[in-house]
């Protein structure tokens, strides 16, 4: 998946996101990198996952 | 003036009464340079009135986003434009969950849901997936769904549930700056009702969000009135959208003041490290298990992420700090 968008503010990436960048080392994304829908995120203990009805699930 | 640590070092450390309200607030004045001091001091009254175990969680949400009220640091709230989706987690990944916390070695699993209180379909689903836990691992089960009615602390404490988790987040005097869509009085019925019908009461807060030194101490005090077993301390971890979302993250001396002298103020609770301690003290995590913390959450928290269960297990094991096993909880 080519990441169009950013996964924290879900604004274009042409530009750095180097705020957002840093602060999802400890944050999954809540945009779909593809179509920056928000996603369906659940984080368990062990990790998390993210589901875009469009673009399917990412994993982390 | 008599210095307030060497006050404490009577008081609390060899007589065991907690700090007053005006005590902690001394403390929590105290300059830079004392730090050290303070937070020895509390590491002693950890040691002298709780022992060297560690407590170790893991936290599982099992219903995230869409809540009704306001806590305005809280990305879970529906009335914020924050970017958080409601979910619900299945029966099967809540157990999935649960074994793999238990394999870390954690004696206490807290299932947690984004609510104002229970519905009936969240009372089911806790019935359910407590059964399921109870049935494929060795773990203590600990829950924190907002405020109960009586039936609903009847029904949990049949279930099972061990302790009870309901923060009262701040001072009373500032709660409304915090929360404006239910009471800090509300909270406190709720964890009044846990307490009576004999589940352990898990109650703390946040910090970093605005307070004062006073509103701290105020708080301290107020939680040692409600006695808890354990009181979990989060640190703001601003979330994009809420309205806490501009706020500066708390300086890593400030946090650790607050951690020094909450275990001053409350000798005998298990302390507990929850969210934000990432951000908030970095590689100073070490500090605070050294300066009154006895308790940690291992691996990630409700909507974000937190350092892998193996990072604090070596952290534990580097102080020599052993995990309090399931056999000395039961
Ligand atoms: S009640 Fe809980 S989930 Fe709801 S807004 Fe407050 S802190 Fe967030
Ligand atoms: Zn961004
Ligand atoms: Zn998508």
């Amino acid at each position: 998946m080519i990441a169009v968008y950013c996964g924290r503010c879900g604004e274009p990436r042409e530009s750095g996101h180097p705020a957002c960048d840093r602060a999802m080392e400890l944050e999954p994304p809540r945009y779909c990198p593809a179509c920056r829908r928000r996603m369906v995120v659940q984080i368990v203990p062990t990790g998390w996952h993210a589901r875009c009805s469009e673009h399917g699930e990412l994993t982390g | 003036m008599t210095d307030i640590l060497e006050v404490a070092r009577q008081q609390v450390l060899h007589d065991g009464t907690g700090l007053t309200e005006a005590q902690a607030l001394e403390c929590l004045e105290l300059p830079d340079d004392r730090l050290d001091d303070l937070l020895q001091l509390a590491h002693e009254v950890r040691m002298r009135w709780c022992g060297p175990e560690v407590e170790v969680e893991g936290i599982v949400s099992v219903k995230t986003g869409g809540c009704p009220e306001d806590c305005h640091f809280c990305s879970q709230s529906g009335l914020f434009a924050s970017p958080v989706r409601a979910a619900w987690l299945d029966i099967p990944s809540l157990v999935k969950a649960a074994v793999e916390t238990a394999a870390t070695g954690a004696t206490e699993f807290c299932i947690v849901a984004a609510v104002r209180g229970p519905d009936a379909r969240l009372m089911a689903q806790m019935r359910e997936g407590v059964a399921a836990i109870k049935e494929a691992v060795d773990i203590q089960v600990a829950a924190s769904l907002g405020m109960l009615t009586q039936e609903q602390v009847d029904e949990l404490a049949d279930m099972g549930i061990h302790r009870y988790n309901h923060n009262l987040e701040t001072a009373k005097s500032y709660f409304p700056n915090v929360v404006t869509t239910h009471t800090w009085e509300e909270r406190w019925e709720t964890l009044r009702m846990v307490g009576a019908a004999g589940m352990e009461v898990c109650c703390g807060g946040i910090v970093g969000m605005g307070e004062t030194n006073a509103q701290r101490a105020e708080f301290a005090a107020q939680l040692a009135v409600l006695e808890p077993d354990e009181v979990p301390l989060n640190f703001l971890n601003p979330r994009p959208g809420t309205p806490f979302g501009d706020l500066p993250v708390l300086a890593a001396t400030e946090a650790l003041k607050i951690v020094a002298t909450f275990r001053l103020a409350l000798p005998r609770t298990i302390l507990r490290f929850a969210g934000g301690r990432e951000i908030t003290l970095g590689d100073l995590a070490a500090r605070g298990v050294e300066g009154g913390i006895n308790a940690v959450i291992v691996g990630n928290y409700l909507t974000t992420l937190g350092r892998p269960a193996t990072e604090d297990l070596a952290m534990l094991s580097d102080l020599k700090m052993p995990i309090k096993a399931l056999s000395q909880t039961l």
